[in-house]
């Protein structure tokens, strides 16, 4: 079936399988920033937004997203064509660089997917509601502190009006 | 020892972020190649069965089947997927495919289709006639005389006796153990053990082959070991090594699960036979049955010691379950033994005996630690257990038995990796640093005096756990590196050690700037690819930092030496009046520089020409021993026998971290999964072998909330053979969690548990069975 909806702020159309997955028509048609940890929705590393909210795209069917917006972490980042000499991070992508608060980064979109989310939903959120926030992302790596600290300095440059 | 380094010791940012943070296609799984074919697999029902016979013409009627291979299709080649140097100390007890199933989960055939959903329904369709045999579930009767053999092939080898499912064994005495046991003032003597986990990493193992332009066969792989994935590959597929290149994107963590060659033969023969590009990308159960998991281990201890505490015997008689083939049985249990005995080095007499056994269930293999959480939970146990017993600090009484710098253990020089070991002391060791470090943050000697400090019916408690491990595998493991210099004063440096998303790319690289005195960013690092990169033996035992390093150091040096050789020819200034600062070569009397990208220029094309390079490799002749000392608080509901990690604080000697951040965050993440495992994280079985929670809903790892607070700590400590003072952070972390929980559950309750994961129930009864009897 053919279904229509706007992905990373273009209109696309695509033909789906009706039990289709999100994550699977994605990573087939070339957006590899959503990873498959696990298919069964426990790992958060396929987090995408569906009409600005964090969803698990691996239990998402495709055909649900019909006329909406679909951002994955590719829509996420900025465009590579302003100054090619720097790395192209948005805030939350540099915040968790700043902590190197990833190791192999199979969790990195997903968890940045949710980062976003959270920043859009909230003011204000202490390092508890961080934890329970984020706790469907999980990262085996580098445990979780590092990647708190950077979620915490992004809700305080929020607060300071730095995140434009 | 105080350095000051420009780019070492520096947070530097992870050199691939920018692809990583972007979800740029960087992994194995990402990359794909469009007309690939689908490879599934099709897995045993039975724990133990031999197939009798196949039926695949539904299968091949399917429309998009390219192929669908048995036992029957493929050479019978014994090999393990150990992903070793060579000569493997694993047994030769796998073949690609097998007449026989030996766990439920077992691989019985391939196939390769258009896609996946024919793939799948292609495996649907195959018929199997099994005869099952009895299996063989509980490790501890493996051994017994009525068991089943496991494997009753006639053409394996190197497994100790297969016909008494023993995969491997090992023994060590030194001084009489017994003798010294029975005349020791206190003796203690106890069974601890480890579970079955798994190592989880978030990237589950992914693989695809295809035939290059000079026909060639190329595997990008989610691999640890690169290059022994060549070489078991060159004899699983029967290829000269020189038609095989293995390419290691990215990947997404690994921790010993992908140190092995476990996937790669399966869409190699499909591209053999089909001569198409062929994918295989592991499910979430598959990863967690077809791969590896922790040798869950039996650990009987004996100890005997002086009334002041001091440890005069010890004695560690671990019982390991390789399950269903012999991957790094051997090894395992020899660091079971040889890094964690070493660690109480002033005893008069020490023992270790040794057994892997097969059972059908999973394999087991390589795992952050590899030996040393199950042999540290043993000992470090007992310890506690006898510093209760003596009214001591159990922090005091491991302190005082514990190896300090520049003591050595026999140990080393006996024990090695499947091998002799080789002799060394720990010429860096500031474990004692580690332990009043961590006495100070966590507030150790203030919670002694107010806990057990009970509130209603929770409970505090504290307990402490020591931990060394090694820095590679001496005299084994090799690393190469080649530099290169280029015409802007940029350096290219390949590398055969194999970032796993450890961040060694970086560290490495920082070695090299470090060297050469210019920015991360003119050094271009790439690792891991047979046709281009010098030898490494991989990412594991801890050996990339020091191993690793240590060749990137060599080869950096010898740039370097020739920078400064072709700068005096073209400056016309003395050499040993020349040095490199920032970017140039400058010369201390005349104050005159050039810039190396100028230089390089001149040298490419006006004068003097050359190509400045060098390759170094490096063999550690020792295997610098990281310390660390954990503490743990928890709190205990003495009604429902839930337990709650309040604080753990975990202290590092790991020399010089090269990147501090990505050091504290090995720490960390290590620390977690000894947590998880502490609480929950077991792979378990029903009474026919079948996996009851193969999947991360069902399994859990630890996710942000419930771990209480966590503090990593690295001390001040330099290592004189490791490249800027560095020796080995990535296994260590895991070792002391675990057992460290058991120990401050015992110091809040009074009952001793010694088995993970703590399961709420058990504790409850074991804490009710106290109360009646006191």
């Amino acid at each position: 079936m053919k279904i229509s909806f706007t992905l990373n702020h273009l209109p696309v159309e695509m033909e789906v399988e009706p039990n289709q997955s999100l994550l699977n028509v994605l990573r087939t048609k070339g957006y590899h920033g959503a990873k498959k940890g696990c298919d069964t929705a426990d790992c958060g590393s396929c987090t995408v937004l569906v009409n600005g909210k964090a969803v698990l795209s691996c239990l998402l069917l495709a055909p649900s997203v019909q006329g909406c917006t679909v951002t994955t972490i590719e829509g996420l980042s900025p465009k590579p064509d302003e100054s090619q000499q720097e790395r192209l991070y948005s805030p939350e992508q540099k915040a968790f660089a700043d902590e190197n608060a990833f190791q192999c980064g199979y969790c990195a979109p997903g968890l940045i997917m949710s980062t976003h989310e959270l920043l859009s939903r909230y003011e204000e959120l202490n390092a508890e509601e961080i934890r329970f926030h984020l706790s469907g992302n999980l990262c085996r790596c580098t445990g979780y502190e590092q990647q708190i600290q950077a979620v915490q300095n992004l809700f305080q440059k929020k607060k300071r009006g730095e995140l434009g | 020892m105080n350095k000051i380094f420009s780019t070492v010791q520096k947070n530097e940012q992870k050199v691939d972020y920018h692809g990583l943070l972007r979800g740029n296609p960087v992994f194995t799984g990402d990359l794909i190649p469009k007309d690939a074919l689908c490879v599934r697999l099709l897995h045993s029902p039975y724990a133990h069965a031999r197939i009798l016979s196949f039926d695949l013409s539904k299968a091949l009627e399917i429309e998009g089947v390219s192929c669908v291979l048995t036992h029957k299709d493929l050479p019978r080649i014994p090999y393990t997927r150990a992903g070793q140097g060579h000569p493997e100390p694993s047994p030769y007890d796998t073949v690609l495919l097998d007449s026989k199933v030996r766990f439920v989960g077992d691989v019985v055939a391939i196939v390769a289709a258009v896609d996946e959903k024919t793939a799948e329904r292609a495996i649907q369709a195959i018929q199997v006639g099994y005869e099952e045999l009895p299996p063989v579930l509980d490790f501890e009767k493996a051994m017994d005389s009525d068991a089943p053999v496991i494997h009753d092939e006639t053409d394996l080898s190197g497994a100790y006796d297969p016909q008494q499912n023993l995969a491997a064994h090992y023994e060590m005495m030194l001084g009489d153990v017994d003798l010294i046991f029975e005349q020791s003032e206190v003796k203690m003597e106890r069974t601890y053990y480890y579970p079955k986990s798994q190592q989880v990493p978030m990237e589950p193992h992914a693989a695809f082959s295809y035939f290059d332009e000079k026909n060639r066969l190329v595997v990008v792989s989610s691999t640890q070991v690169p290059f022994h994935a060549r070489r078991i590959l060159s004899r699983i597929l029967s290829l000269p090594l020189s038609r095989i290149r293995v390419v290691k994107p990215r990947i997404g963590g690994g921790f010993g699960a992908k140190q092995g060659v476990i996937i790669e033969g399966y869409v190699g023969a499909v591209t053999l036979r089909t001569s198409r590009p062929a994918y295989l990308v592991l499910s979430r159960e598959e990863s967690f049955l077809n791969t590896y998991t922790r040798h869950d281990m039996r650990l009987k201890v004996r100890v005997g010691a002086n009334r002041d505490g001091r440890i005069r015997s010890l004695d560690l008689h671990a019982l390991s379950n390789t399950g269903a083939y012999g991957d790094h049985a051997l090894t395992v249990i020899m660091v079971c033994g040889s890094k964690t005995l070493p660690l109480y080095n002033k005893v008069d007499a020490v023992r270790f005996v040794g057994d892997a056994v097969y059972t059908n269930l999973p394999c087991a293999g390589a795992y952050r630690g590899y030996g040393a959480p199950q042999g540290i939970m043993g000992i470090d146990g007992v310890l506690d257990e006898l510093a209760l017993e003596l009214n001591m600090d159990p922090l005091d009484l491991k302190a005082m038995n514990a190896i300090q710098e520049g003591e050595g253990s026999p140990i080393f020089k006996i024990m090695g990796e499947g091998r002799e070991g080789v002799e060394q002391v720990a010429a860096s060791c500031k474990l004692d640093l580690c332990i009043e470090e961590g006495r100070r943050i966590f507030d150790w000697d203030r919670k002694r005096l107010l806990y057990p400090k009970k509130e209603g019916s929770i409970v505090r408690g504290i307990g402490c756990a020591l931990a060394m491990q090694g820095s590679g595998i001496a005299k084994i493991d090799m690393g190469a590196a080649s530099l290169k210099m280029n015409d802007d004063g940029s350096f290219n440096l390949h590398i055969g050690a194999t970032d796993l998303g450890t961040g060694s790319d970086t560290i490495l690289s920082q070695i090299a700037a470090e060297v050469l005195s210019v920015p991360l960013t003119s050094i271009i690092v790439h690792s891991s690819d047979t046709d281009y990169t010098p030898f490494d033996t991989g990412a594991y035992a801890s050996s990339t930092t020091y191993v690793s390093g240590n060749a990137v150091l060599k080869a950096a040096k010898k740039v370097k030496e020739q920078i400064l050789q072709s700068a005096s020819k073209i400056m016309g200034e003395p050499l040993d009046q020349l040095e490199v600062h920032s970017g140039h070569v400058r010369s201390s009397k005349s104050g005159k520089a050039i810039h190396y990208g100028d230089l390089c220029t001149q040298l490419f094309y006006t004068a003097h020409q050359r190509q400045i390079a060098a390759t170094e490799s490096y063999v550690g002749q020792e295997s610098p021993i990281p310390f660390m000392a954990s503490f743990m608080e928890v709190e205990v509901d003495l009604k429902t026998g839930i337990v709650h990690p309040i604080e753990t604080v975990s202290v590092v000697d790991c020399g010089t971290p090269i990147n501090p951040q990505l050091a504290l965050g090995q720490i960390y993440g290590a620390t977690m999964q000894g947590i998880g495992t502490a609480f929950h994280e077991e792979m378990r079985f029903d009474q026919k072998g079948k996996p009851i929670n193969a999947s991360l809903f069902r399994y859990k790892i630890p996710d942000r909330t419930s771990y209480g607070k966590i503090t990593a700590k690295i001390v001040d400590s330099y290592e004189p053979s490791g490249p800027f003072g560095a020796k080995s952070v990535s296994e260590i972390g895991i070792d002391t969690p675990t057992i460290a929980v058991l120990n401050a559950i015992d110091h809040a309750t009074g009952v001793r548990l010694r088995r993970v994961p703590v399961r709420p129930e058990d504790l409850l009864q074991a804490i009710m069975e106290k109360k009646e009897g006191s």
